[in-house]
Parts: structure tokens; sequence; C-alpha cells
């Protein structure tokens, strides 16, 4: 057995060594999700301005402007960016890693015996939130870079109108479906995803670890029930 | 009661060459066992059956067993999808055939993981795990006098939570249950274990970096946090010792001495 044994191989530069380690790209995962999770309570407060208030758009509108203006906002976009894509690939990498640890699949398995189904799906429920994810950037940030925006005027300042955008696209109940479903898809996401980062950090403690679940669960139901609670409003405000 | 089994059965090992697992190839086979009592623990219903089959002229079923009351570690089956049996707590060798109803369908499969290649049958090479304790599951200690067994004070605390995770068996049901196949329950236990102690801290950094080096060249896959591994341990380990481990890792890599 001895010469067929795994040894490690020549040792890289701990710095690699540590994020190429299981643990290493796992950490990785969470620290980019810690950061998806905050990014995700910020995006929801400045939307909710548009079922809040009932301005046609004024507060909404202006808040877009500062946040596409604003170089600090600026910087953190591009860091948003390159975080999603950092947890697509390190997440996509680490299942397939994950799956040739067991080439022989068991015949008969009873997993649901021992986990949840969050925790067992992330994958496909991260999936379906990366193809949301791309449908939201077309519907809405691609058209308001790069395509024809009408334009409105506050106060002498001219800017884009976005909730006119966005009321347009809402008109569609197919898109506010699409949404709907992949805001489910995300809670469950969340469900899993929010107490894992803790575990994942290091923090599992008797003090803190029952907060941190309880805070995940409010968070992970919440927060995507907000999201999808904009389409169906707009949604029916289009109807009268 | 009767019960009726299927039963991985596999002649050829399973080899390991460049990392890849080459499956020997087996089968689910099916058997009928009748006479079975309530009473028999798992192990003796096989054994009665073995005893069948070898008066048959068949080949018996090969699986790992040993001290039989639960601390060897040895025994190492999953049963029904679930390593180790249904039975929250316990291994195989203590699972008792009241578990079951007459009349039951019994699905019996070995630990499937790279890093656990089937050897025989129910039977695998669960050796990868002493190569991670080879990697740093000790204290060095120097030769010398018997040191007194009270000498260095310890926290009763410290000492409960250390022997918690030394409670430990090395039975592989965390990698068998995890969807990734990952042995981070079990390396944790024994990371833990050993750096909680006064005698262990000394070599603490180097042990955690270099156990979970071998682990993952070993091939066990990462942890999903799934806590699959906690709820079918038979020990019941807590998944706060793998977030031990991982705070023992990030502090090692970050501060130890080796580049």
């Amino acid at each position: 057995m001895s010469a067929s044994n795994p040894t490690i191989s020549k040792k890289p530069n701990w710095f690699i060594q540590f994020f190429t380690s299981t643990i290493g790209r796992k950490l990785l995962v969470a620290l980019t999700g810690l950061f998806l999770i905050l990014f995700l309570a910020v995006h929801l407060i400045g939307n909710l301005q548009m079922i809040l208030f009932d301005d046609g758009g004024k507060a909404f509108n202006e808040y877009a402007y500062f946040m596409g203006h604003n170089e600090l906002i600026q910087i953190i976009s591009v860091g948003n960016f390159f975080f999603i894509i950092l947890h697509i690939i390190v997440s996509v990498v680490l299942t397939i890693y994950n799956r040739t640890a067991r080439p022989t699949k068991y015949a008969y398995s009873k997993p649901s015996a021992n986990s949840s189904f969050s925790s067992r799906n992330m994958i496909w429920l991260g999936s379906i939130v990366m193809i949301f994810l791309v449908l939201h950037l077309v519907n809405f940030w691609a058209k308001s870079k790069f395509g024809t925006v009408e334009q409105v005027t506050y106060d002498g300042k001219t800017m884009h109108n976005l909730y006119a955008l966005v009321v347009f696209e809402f008109e569609n109940p197919v898109i506010v479906g699409i949404y709907v479903v992949s805001m489910i898809g995300l809670s469950y996401h969340l469900l899993h995803g929010f107490q894992s980062v803790f575990q994942t950090l290091g923090i599992n403690h008797v003090k803190y670890t029952p907060f941190i679940k309880t805070l995940g669960l409010i968070y992970s139901i919440l927060v995507p029930l907000g999201f999808a609670l904009i389409p169906i409003l707009m949604y029916i405000k289009s109807l009268s | 009661m009767k019960l009726t089994l299927k039963v991985w059965r596999q002649s050829k090992p399973d080899k390991v060459e460049n990392g890849k697992l080459i499956s020997g190839g087996g089968k689910m086979e099916t058997y009928q066992v009748s006479d079975v009592s309530k009473d028999m623990s798992f192990l003796e219903m096989l054994d009665v059956l073995n005893e069948d089959l070898l008066r048959s002229g068949k080949e018996p079923i090969v699986f790992d067993h040993d001290c039989r009351e639960g601390i060897c570690g040895m025994c190492s089956m999953y049963i029904n999808g679930q390593p180790h049996g249904p039975q929250q707590g316990t291994t195989t060798c203590q699972l008792h055939m009241r578990s079951f109803k007459d009349g039951d369908t019994i699905y019996i499969e070995p630990w499937r993981a790279k890093a656990f290649p089937v050897i025989k049958d129910l039977m695998v090479d669960r050796s990868a795990f002493d190569r991670i304790m080879q990697a740093g599951g000790y204290v060095s200690v120097n030769t010398g006098v018997t040191v007194d067994a009270n000498e260095i004070p310890i926290a009763k605390s410290t000492a409960d939570k250390a022997f918690d995770a030394a409670t430990c068996i090395g039975c592989g049901a965390c990698v068998a249950a995890c969807k990734n196949a990952s042995a981070m329950l079990f390396v944790s236990a024994k990371v833990s274990q050993l750096s909680m102690l006064p005698q262990g801290k000394t070599e603490r950094k180097t042990r955690v970096e270099n156990m979970v080096a071998q682990m993952d060249a070993e091939g066990f896959g990462a942890c999903t946090n799934t806590g699959a591994c906690s709820a079918e341990c038979p020990k019941g380990i807590s998944m706060e010792y793998i977030a031990r481990m991982n705070r023992e890792y990030y502090g090692a890599k970050l501060t130890s001495n080796n580049v």
C-alpha cells in the first residue's frame, strides 16, 4: 500500500496553500457570501422607496442618481460584481471537487434524515439566483447604463427616470412571476447560507449561534419577501 | 422476523490511481433471512446469514467489526441510506433488530468515498484517517521520568470539551453521511481534542496545517455545513468542532512560521 498512499507533494507558497485548501476555499465562499448578504439589505432598503412613497418615483430616482454617481458607491459596485463572480466560480469549483470525492454513489440514500433541503441544494438554489441575476441586470442595469431611458427633471436636475422603467417592466405578469419564483429560490439559498457563513468563519458559540440562526431565519424570509412585494404591488397598481 | 437484505457484494478491491478511484466492480445482491430475533444486534443478524451462506457453499459477506460494544469504530455499514442505520448515536454493532419490522427490506452498503476504497463487500480501507493522524494528530513527549498526572492544572470545562472531541472513534460515518464525503468532523475532533489541552498547545499551529493538508491530499471533499456528519455521528460530535478547526486553521495559516 505504502507506494500508492496519497502524500503531500511539493508545497506551494503558504498564501496559495491557504486559498487552495478546502477550508480556504470555503472561506472565500463565506466572505463573498457575507458581502452579498449585506448588499441585499442595502439594495432592498433603496428599492422599497418605490412602494413606500407615492411620489411618482421622485425619491427612488434621486436615490438611483446618487448611487450611480457617488464615487465610493462606484468602487463598491465594482467590488460587488467581482464578489458575485468570485462567489459563483469558487462555489462551482468546490461543488465539482466535492462530487469527485464520492465517485461511486449509494444505491439507497436517505439524506433528508440528517440534513436540510437547502443545505444539500445550495448549488441549484444559487443557480436560480444567478439566472435571475442575469435577467435582472438585462432588465434594469444594462438599460440604464447602455440603453435609452426616459429623462426626468427634479428641481432643475435632469436624471434617468428609472422608476418609469420599473413600472414598465412590472406591467408584464411573466416578469413578475419570474421575480417572485426567483425570490423563493433566494430565500432557501439564504436559509442555509446565512448561518453557514458564520460556521465557516469559525463562529459557533453557545452564546451567539442561537441568535445567528434566528436572525438568519428572519432575514431569509423578510428580505426575499420585501423584494417580491415590489413587482407584485407594482403589477397590481398597473392594473388599476 | 423475516427480512429481505440487499447487500453490496464486491470481490475485487477498488484501486486509487493518480487521485482517481477505479472501482473493483460489484453489485447489490438480495438475500432472504428468516428466524431473526428482535434482540439480535445487526451484526449478529449478518453472522446468521453468513453461517447460512457458508453452509450452502457460498462466499460469506465480508464486513468490519471488532469490539461489538460501540467503542472501537470498526463497524461501518450504510444501512437504509444512513451510516450505522436509522438509530441516532449508535454504531452498527449496537443497532438491534428491534429497530426494524418483520418483512422489511434493508439496504446495506459500504462507506462510499474516494478516500475510502472498498477492500471487499462492505469493508473499506480507512487508512486515510491513520495518515491524517500521522500528519499531526499527536503530542510530542520527550522521554524521561513519568510526569505526575495532575501536574498541569486543566479547567474542568476545558477537559470536558476536549473529552467530548476525544470520544470520536474514527469510524468514518461523518464521511459516509456527508454529501461531499468530507472528513472535517473527524479531523476537527482530533485537532480540537489536542489543541484545547496544554500539552497539545505547543504544536497546535503546525498540527492543524499538516492535518488539513493531509486531509485534502487524501481526496476528502470540502465541508458545506449541512450538518449530516454530526447528525449521524455515533458519538454525537458537534459541528462546533468544525468551527473551532476553521479558527485554528485561519490562525495557524496567518501566524505560523511555516512558509
